[in-house]
């Protein structure tokens, strides 16, 4: 089976050449029980739909939130979330492990 | 990241090239970095380390910190024999994500009935090897028992860097087909390679629990430290 990675990344170029706003989240380090290994992707378009994982459903909403400013921005930025809902999307990862998410506009108008 | 280097890393994914994708976490900036030109590269042994795992990874230098992409070939069996070892397989590699592929000129063997959802190819291995081409993250499995179809597919696995060969039979059986190999060319360094008796020692009886030794004798080559790179 291919593993659904990669489909993301195929899926991500595919919008990218719709013409569509596209970021694409990362999974870069993990602490604990995390629900996803390093290396997931999410693909999220400028109207906030996605596919893919990072998190298995727990923080998505929030990355999606990032991302669709990270499109409008063009300007990649690191994430991180919790067990603890102390950080600022209020959200976190109830399997109480911690992950970092790296976000970054796919396309034409990425920052050199 | 810009469109040019998404393309690239997908056709080198789709043409099962190993690529990294080196992200500078600081400033945002990318380079593709494909398997021969790990060797020259500023992070050349912390790409051959997360190749070889076949992980994505952040990494540490000079004060930077990079996130590595890894794209390994996903791993797959390419099986010669439409036969009851295969049939069983089927099923048991798709739970642990190896890619299978049966290759049996025989079309009463070879039907889709008594193979759901499996590629099959009802071709001869010469050629449909050919076609699919044999890598360090491809195993080769010959069921058949019959040199006309397990020999050639076994000789191109040979000529390859699969990471497994396996082949079925007694050693009295194994014993001639060293003999052929031989006559064909093939000195004993490289015949060495094939696992026969196939599979781990388990005293597998049924078809399914041969799969399941098989399955596992791959998975050992795979996983352990006897691992090949492409």
């Amino acid at each position: 089976m291919i593993s659904t990675d990669t489909d993301i990344l195929a899926t991500a170029e595919a919008w990218a050449r719709e013409g569509r706003g596209v970021a694409l989240a990362t999974v870069i380090e993990t602490w604990g029980s995390a629900p996803r290994p390093v290396g997931s992707h999410l693909v999220i378009d400028a109207q906030g739909q996605f596919q893919g994982s990072v998190s298995g459903g727990c923080v998505e909403g929030a990355v999606v939130e990032e991302a669709v400013e990270v499109i409008a921005q063009g300007k990649p930025r690191t994430l991180e979330f919790g067990v603890a809902d102390d950080t600022a999307w209020k959200v976190g990862l109830s399997c109480g492990g911690r992950i970092r998410v790296y976000v970054e506009p796919v396309g034409t108008r990425a920052a050199v | 990241m810009d469109l040019a280097t998404l393309a690239a890393l997908n056709a080198e994914r789709a043409a099962r090239r190993p690529t990294i994708l080196v992200t500078d976490l600081a400033g945002g900036g990318q380079r593709l970095v494909k398997a021969a030109e790990i060797a020259a590269d500023p992070l050349a042994q912390a790409l051959d380390r997360q190749l070889r795992m076949g992980k994505s990874g952040l990494v540490e230098q000079d004060g930077a910190s990079f996130f590595l992409t890894v794209q390994a070939p996903p791993p797959r069996i390419i099986v010669t024999g439409a036969v009851h070892i295969s049939q069983a397989m089927a099923p048991m590699a798709r739970l642990l994500d190896l890619y299978l592929v049966i290759i049996d000129p025989r079309t009463a063997f070879a039907t889709p009935e008594r193979f759901p959802d499996v590629t099959l190819l009802t071709e001869w291995p010469d050629e449909a090897l050919k076609r699919l081409g044999l890598d360090g993250y491809t195993a080769f499995v010959a069921l058949t028992h019959d040199p006309k179809v397990d020999d050639p597919g076994l000789e191109a696995a040979l000529r390859s860097d699969c990471f497994y060969i396996g082949a079925l039979g007694s050693r009295k059986t194994h014993g001639k087909r060293l003999e052929r190999l031989k006559a064909a060319g093939f000195d004993e360094a490289a015949t060495g390679r094939i696992h026969a008796p196939i599979g781990l020692d388990i005293g597998a009886v049924s078809p399914a629990e041969i799969a399941l030794s098989i399955l596992g004798e791959i998975v050992g080559a795979l996983r352990g430290p006897r691992r090949a790179t492409a």
